[in-house]
């Protein structure tokens, strides 16, 4: 619906607002002049209406709330922003140090302590930036598709059945779950499946899938639940079926909404470390099958960097050896990750732009 | 052409409450039929039964017969979504889709189906609908901006064109202008005169001066009391209803001493 619409609503619920007071204070005194000629009392007691008008003191204190109240707003937004702040200035300025193409285009293999690598950098996260993106992908492919049938199935055919309340119940157990559990899930599922001691990468999507799928289902059903009744009749009264209505009108409708909603799932697993450490493994080389092999993710590597917090250099080693370069690596490879999920946002909001309803 | 629909018995349900009562009525092809009647009297809810979209309401059932030309639309080998192709409906609020553009809007009852259609068939079908819907002057320069960016009027004829370019026997239409300004409901009334040389047009409205005007019969419906089903109480050609109307509760309605 356009702004212009709701706009015109308004308008014309006020006329009619108008109409309908006028309406009642001409019936107001028809009832009067009734009651008078009747010699009878007509329903009417002695009010006194200025009993109830603001005072002057009510008004001014109203405005000096007013004040106060958006001065307490101002300052909790920006108490609110300190952190968001200082977290994205801190991972800037010690994740620059080391971010640069080698360290993008080189995985951890042949590094030894803080040695400098033949190429002349420290070694690298490429290895994690493909393994991210894979598992990830993974992640969405699974978890996607089920989301949004689900919540195609709660609004559109449950008819607010039992079937549906129980499923929202789920769904909202389901957000609640901690996501080891899900790693632990995914890894116990593997273990039935590909033997013990399975890890690879789709272990991981799978892990986060389950971590990703309610809020995909949440998302879409208020998507879907605002999309307005009209259409949904006009399209069938066109003649068309359900299942075109539902795909072409009402899926199309809320894509924008739905678009935003899965960015959002995306970007609250992309940063999981705990299921991937027991799922996905970690690697120092290169892994590109998401179905065989152990991958490194960002979060990951930057735990397992942090985690040596110092390399070790041999006595008398060159100036070239950085003891300090696990902690520089692991800031590098936070400010890669928020820059990717910073890219996903934009890449998100793009499409749902482009398909978002225009009045124009 | 339009055609006849004959309504027998019928009787309509919301899950076990029977919203209107045993309902016999004859609409004739090619003519307008208003539905008059207080707020909540089944009016409306007839309306949906006559292209069976009432069924969209979880309940909602019927019993009794629409004959449309003969063929009873409740027949058991009857599916819904062919006889919305037969029989079109319009809405009181206007409902473009508001992702497509105008020429997607009125094309909408074909490619929504999967159909094709080239690019010269569709030309010449949007401007058809649209002359039918007495819009295509206004629009034919900007066919392909959103339909919602069209006035109120202008998107319930775009609705209308859309109704109309699936071709259908018989055009419902549910208080189609009481969301619209007078001068373009004076626009949808002057189309409706024009559309029922080819369809046979079903009207429900609250506006009996809109009655008089435009239709050729009018049904008047009306309820024994809040929460007791609504019937039909009096179906006459409009002058009769409106000037001599052989019924005391209708008369009393149109000369607007109800209650």
């Amino acid at each position: 619906m356009s702004k212009t619409n709701h706009a015109a609503d308004a308008r014309k619920k006020d006329a009619a607002e108008d109409l309908f007071l006028e309406q009642m204070s001409h019936q107001r005194e028809v009832d009067a002049q009734q009651g008078e000629d009747d010699g009878t009392l007509a329903f009417a007691p002695n009010i006194d209406f200025d009993k109830f008008k603001p005072s002057r003191s009510s008004l001014a204190a109203r405005k000096r709330k007013n004040i106060l109240m958006t001065a307490l707003i101002g300052v909790a937004f920006l108490v609110a922003l300190i952190p968001l702040i200082s977290v994205l200035w801190t991972t800037l300025v010690n994740g620059a140090r080391r971010l640069n193409w080698d360290f993008l285009s080189h995985n951890m293999t042949n590094v030894i302590g803080g040695m400098p690598t033949a190429s002349g950098g420290h070694g690298g996260v490429l290895h994690a930036i493909i393994g991210t993106l894979e598992i990830t992908l993974g992640a969405m492919v699974i978890s996607i598709p089920i989301g949004i049938m689900c919540a195609v199935f709660l609004t559109e055919y449950s008819k607010g059945g039992r079937l549906a309340s129980v499923i929202r119940v789920l769904v909202d157990v389901m957000s609640g779950i901690p996501s080891i559990v899900a790693g632990l899930f995914a890894f116990s599922m593997f273990t039935i499946i590909g033997g013990p001691g399975t890890l690879n990468g789709f272990e991981g999507s799978v892990a986060l899938s389950l971590l990703m799928i309610p809020t995909v289902v949440k998302t879409t059903e208020e998507m879907l639940r605002i999309v307005p009744n009209d259409l949904r009749e006009a399209s069938l009264a066109l003649g068309v079926t359900k299942q075109r209505t539902i795909t072409k009108i009402i899926l199309r409708t809320s894509m924008s909404g739905i678009i935003s909603g899965c960015i959002l799932a995306i970007a609250r697993v992309i940063g999981e470390t705990a299921p991937l450490l027991m799922t996905a493994g970690f690697i120092v080389s290169t892994n590109f099958n998401l179905f065989s092999g152990e991958m490194t993710t960002l979060p990951v590597y930057v735990y397992q960097e942090y985690s040596k917090y110092k390399a070790h250099c041999p006595e008398g080693a060159s100036a070239s050896c950085v003891a300090s370069i696990p902690m520089e690596r692991a800031w590098s490879a936070a400010l890669v990750l928020i820059i990717i999920v910073l890219i996903l946002n934009i890449i998100g909001r793009l499409a749902a732009r482009a398909l978002s309803v225009k009045s124009k | 052409m339009g055609q006849r629909i004959d309504i027998q018995h019928l009787n309509v349900y919301y899950g076990d409450f029977l919203a209107v009562e045993d309902v016999n009525l004859n609409i004739d092809a090619n003519k307008v039929t208003a539905f008059i009647g207080p707020s909540g009297c089944g009016k409306s809810t007839v309306l949906r039964t006559l292209d069976r979209m009432h069924e969209i309401t979880p309940g909602a059932h019927v019993t009794g017969e629409v004959l449309l030309e003969g063929q009873n639309l409740y027949a058991k080998d009857v599916d819904p979504v062919a006889v919305r192709r037969d029989v079109g409906m319009v809405f009181q609020r206007p409902n473009p889709f508001p992702t497509m553009s105008i020429r997607q809007n009125v094309l909408a009852g074909v490619t929504l189906n999967n159909k094709r259609i080239s690019k010269s068939d569709a030309d010449d079908l949007v401007e058809w609908a649209l002359r039918g819907a007495n819009l295509w002057n206004e629009v034919k320069d900007r066919l392909d901006k959103p339909g919602i960016g069209l006035s109120g009027g202008q998107q319930q004829r775009l609705c209308i064109a859309r109704a109309v370019a699936v071709h259908p026997k018989v055009l419902l239409m549910d208080e189609p202008c009481s969301a619209l300004d007078p001068i373009s409901t004076l626009a949808v009334e002057d189309l409706i005169n024009e559309l029922k040389k080819d369809y046979t047009i079903v009207i429900v409205t609250h506006n009996m001066q809109q009655a008089a005007r435009i239709a050729d019969y009018t049904a008047f419906f009306n309820l024994k009391a809040v929460g007791q089903p609504g019937h039909l109480e009096y179906f006459a050609d409009t002058t009769t209803m409106f000037n001599n109307p052989q019924n005391e509760e209708a008369e009393r309605y149109v000369s607007g001493r109800f209650g």
